[in-house]
């Protein structure tokens, strides 16, 4: 992860000097360069590059790589056309238990 | 943009904002233009991680109560210039807002709110179905009774407009200090006397309450009781295509709405009648459900059957921060000299918080009375003042 010029999200075409560069215009973290750059929200949502920028995060601030979280993962896990999603029955409403909780946003909504 | 988690807070402020998503920055943006020196906001996640960052970037004119149609109408007015203003890239369209309805009950309402909104300014029009095929050719119109239009709304990245807003206060010496929390709000002999947060107390005369759907549980720290009550509503974005699709669409039959952004993707939600309104914070829950991606599926491929082989990306939730008349809450209150709020837009803060944050700067500043903030201040609820805006959807 040296060279600046190699990509970190390659289905959103951001560079590692693109990261780092976001970082220093003030985007310190991991959502808000989420964000500002689009790393994490190309077709593999993430899969491929959120550990390689959360650890390139945790470089830039001089912190143990476990210091830095990842983004909030959220559904579905693989891309599905709105076809295969309407084709579905609809869930009830649960108000304790969310059909999904792969989505790890906590209860105060700021991760 | 600056967000000065690793600095030590001031001990003191002319002004103390709580929370940084597009109402906080907007009014402490307008409040150093005024020349308010020392204004601080503070902010217990990221900038724009609240409500702001979750909401569709929608901003339309079309509204039923006049307040909603003139703040809108002046809001648009100010994101027409708002990439120069800020000196930032805010990705504001104006592609237009298409409102669509299957009922008859519906087509007068719509009839009367076009009348309201020409009266005030604002250049809607009424559609028989068939002329919705002239701005969305795709649109299934098979049980559409009757739309409105106005080309003069539009959509905006909210991320991009609050990095905005922030790097713009950040010019003019506002201070954002990001993953800090208000521990408590004092007061003196009926004034705001300091802001306690958990990295320290500024002393400071004005608190501005913008925490959006956590505006309740804060004004409660002043001993306030807010109407106002959150909802749990969901979104979502697709893959990427080129242009296809101009104009916001909204239905008023069943709350979906769909826009696509600079990006390509399709951004859109629908309101869910069965989802329960929370008045605890500690019961926020914006974990994503299936139920949602299922219905939104479903309403997009019978109103947008072109959607049908688009994939969906991702889905998020997000809080509305909700009053019982779906208008704003803004302005003072009495007896509690230098606290203000901008809160309660019931879903629809980011399209007004521009104007919203401007006129309530300048009755911080200056004192002098706001027809429009007195027209929505807290008060209205005693008054019995309530005019219910019958155009939120989502």
């Amino acid at each position: 992860m040296s060279q600046p010029h190699c990509f970190l999200c390659r289905c959103e075409d951001v560079t590692l000097e693109e990261f780092r560069e976001a970082y220093r215009e003030g985007f310190t973290e991991i959502e808000s360069l989420k964000r500002y750059t689009g790393v994490g929200t190309g077709f593999c949502q993430g899969k491929e590059c959120l550990a390689e920028a959360a650890g390139e995060l945790a470089q830039l601030r001089g912190v143990a790589p476990g210091q830095i979280r990842l983004t909030t993962i959220r559904p579905p896990s693989e891309p599905l056309t709105f076809a295969q999603l309407a084709s579905l029955p609809i869930p009830p409403v649960r108000e304790d238990a969310p059909s999904i909780v792969a989505d790890g946003d906590n209860a105060e909504g700021d991760q | 943009m600056t967000s000065l988690t690793n600095t030590a807070l001031p001990s003191s402020a002319d002004a103390v904002i709580v929370g940084a998503g597009i109402n906080g920055l907007a009014v402490a943006y307008e409040l150093a233009k005024l020349g308010v020196r020392n204004v601080v906001v503070i902010e217990k996640g990221y900038v724009g991680s609240g409500s702001t960052g979750r909401c569709g970037g929608g901003i339309r004119q079309q509204w039923t109560t006049e307040e909603n149609v003139r703040l809108a109408r002046e809001s648009v007015e100010l994101y027409e210039n708002l990439t120069s203003e800020l000196g930032y890239q805010t990705f504001f369209r104006r592609g237009g807002y298409l409102m669509v309805t299957e009922t008859e009950e519906h087509r007068a309402a719509m009839r009367e709110a076009v009348a309201l909104q020409n009266r005030c300014g604002v250049e809607s029009e009424f559609l028989e179905p068939d002329r919705c095929l002239d701005i969305v050719p795709d649109l299934n119109i098979a049980r559409i009774k009757g739309a409105s239009f106005c080309a003069g709304d539009g959509t905006a990245y909210p991320f991009s407009v609050v990095w905005g807003y922030a790097r713009a206060a950040d010019r003019r010496r506002v201070k954002i200090f990001s993953q800090t929390r208000v521990t408590g709000i004092e007061c003196d002999g009926g004034r705001i006397t300091a802001v306690g947060t958990d990295r320290g107390r500024i002393a400071t005369p004005i608190v501005v309450n913008c925490a959006g759907p956590w505006a309740r549980a804060l004004a409660a720290k002043v001993g306030l009781d807010l109407p106002n009550r959150q909802e749990r509503h969901e979104i979502m974005v697709s893959e990427s295509l080129k242009p296809c699709l101009e104009p916001m669409v909204i239905s008023l039959s069943n709350g979906i709405y769909f826009s696509q952004s600079m990006r390509g993707e399709i951004v859109g939600g629908i309101g869910d009648p069965e989802e329960p309104g929370w008045e605890d914070p500690a019961r926020f829950d914006t974990r994503s459900q299936l139920r949602f991606a299922v219905r939104f599926a479903r309403a997009l491929c019978d109103l947008y059957p072109a959607a049908r082989p688009l994939r969906m990306m991702r889905q998020w939730a997000g809080m509305y921060d909700v009053t019982p008349d779906h208008r704003p809450i803004l302005g003072g209150v009495p007896g509690l000299d230098g606290y203000f709020q901008i809160c309660g837009f019931s879903g629809h803060g980011f399209m007004l918080a521009p104007i919203a944050g401007k006129r309530m700067a300048r009755h911080i500043a200056t004192g002098e009375p706001d027809d429009i903030v007195t027209s929505l201040s807290l008060a209205r609820f005693e008054r019995g003042d309530l005019q219910t805006d019958a155009f939120v959807v989502g």
